[in-house]
């Protein structure tokens, strides 16, 4: 395809530049202003993912699997780089889809397992009664969501995972300040 | 809401996991567009970024060959590329401020942490398309302004050094403190 050809208006200044590119997508905004009754895109796109959402089962199911076949890569050849960072991915995807597949309580036990394995210094000292207990909760809150106390097992159950992991963070990164205060301090700011 | 055309813009999608390109290709088609182009590594990104020359890149920051954010920092190389310029929204699992921070500073235009959401999506395109950022450019960085508003009454060093017109005077906190009124 035909490259754009970019002309930018440049201010330089003492130790840098100011570059005011021409806006090139600023013709793609409409005046056309939105009339009662019509939908609007973002009501569209949530109407076009819930015609996805009878996908949705089959899509988690897919990723548990996936984390369980990471553990057992793990429990099989302990953690080297290829299995720590096939463990971690697959929790991490779990964290961040398990609410759009409509099972947010599966994500905390996905997050719990992330942090454990991005804030142990030394893999090979990850208990793996600790990996196994993580994902075995992720994929029994997911077997059990449609109980009717399935969220409060939910929430016991990663309250006390994560319990465990911080207090076997804290002792591992004893002598790393700055990574005891992100294991121990704010919590993540992101732009609504 | 802002309307925009959707069907005039062209999007990448980068992404390792295949629901999720899934997913982000529906919620776009939903909002209107029709050009939606897939890549499932950084390095695929790349050269996806480099044949179709999109309007907007939406990237995932964990995957395999390359990352997002390294790939966000091979494309703000100015004269490298068709357009170093490119919006770059980060959609990431990833949310803690050092992740954010990271992601700014490597050049991403736009920071959006999953779960996804149609709102949130569409509110970063809106962003990029009608109120797009300078671009600032020293030794060491290159990329949207990182300075989303102007605080007056930031006290401070100014870090960003110039001739008359970029000079901004500071008055120091305990002058502040001390004087009356």
């Amino acid at each position: 395809m035909a490259p754009h050809k970019n002309t930018a208006a440049i201010a330089t200044y003492g130790d840098h530049e100011v570059i005011k590119p021409e806006n090139k997508l600023r013709k793609y905004v409409s005046d056309t202003p939105f009339v009662p009754g019509e939908d609007d895109p973002v009501t569209r796109a949530e109407m076009a993912l819930a015609a996805l959402s009878s996908e949705f089962g089959a899509m988690m199911d897919e990723e548990c699997q996936r984390l369980d076949k990471e553990r057992h890569a793990v429990m099989a050849n302990g953690f080297t780089k290829t299995n720590k960072e096939g463990l971690f991915h697959a929790a991490h995807d779990i964290k961040g889809q398990a609410a759009t597949f409509g099972y947010p309580a599966v994500a905390s036990a996905a997050d719990s397992l992330c942090r454990l394995i991005e804030y142990t210094p030394d893999s090979s000292r990850i208990p793996a009664k600790l990996v196994d207990q993580h994902v075995d909760a992720v994929r029994a809150i997911y077997r059990e969501y449609s109980r009717s106390d399935a969220q409060d097992l939910a929430s016991m159950l990663t309250v006390r995972l994560r319990e465990v992991t911080d207090e076997f963070l804290i002792y591992e990164n004893r002598n790393r300040p700055d990574i005891l205060e992100q294991i121990t301090g704010a919590p993540a700011v992101v732009p609504e | 809401m802002v309307r925009i055309d959707f069907n005039r813009l062209r999007f990448l999608v980068i992404d390792d996991n295949a629901h999720m390109r899934r997913m982000l290709r529906t919620l776009l088609h939903g909002f209107g567009a029709r050009e939606v182009y897939e890549a499932e590594d950084g390095a695929a990104g790349l050269e996806a970024f480099t044949h179709y020359i999109p309007d907007i890149i939406i990237t995932d920051w964990a995957m395999p060959i390359f990352d997002g954010l390294e790939l966000a920092q091979m494309i703000r190389q100015p004269g490298a590329n068709a357009n170093p310029y490119v919006a770059i929204i980060m959609l990431t699992g990833h949310s803690e401020k050092k992740r954010v921070t990271a992601a700014r500073d490597a050049g991403v235009t736009e920071f959006l942490a999953k779960p996804i959401s149609a709102k949130g999506l569409y509110q970063r395109i809106v962003n990029v398309v009608a109120n797009p950022r300078p671009f600032i450019k020293t030794k060491t960085y290159f990329g949207p302004d990182r300075r989303r508003n102007v605080n007056a009454a930031y006290v401070g060093p100014e870090r960003r050094k110039g001739g008359k017109a970029d000079t901004i005077r500071q008055t120091a906190l305990l002058e502040k403190v001390r004087s009356p009124g």
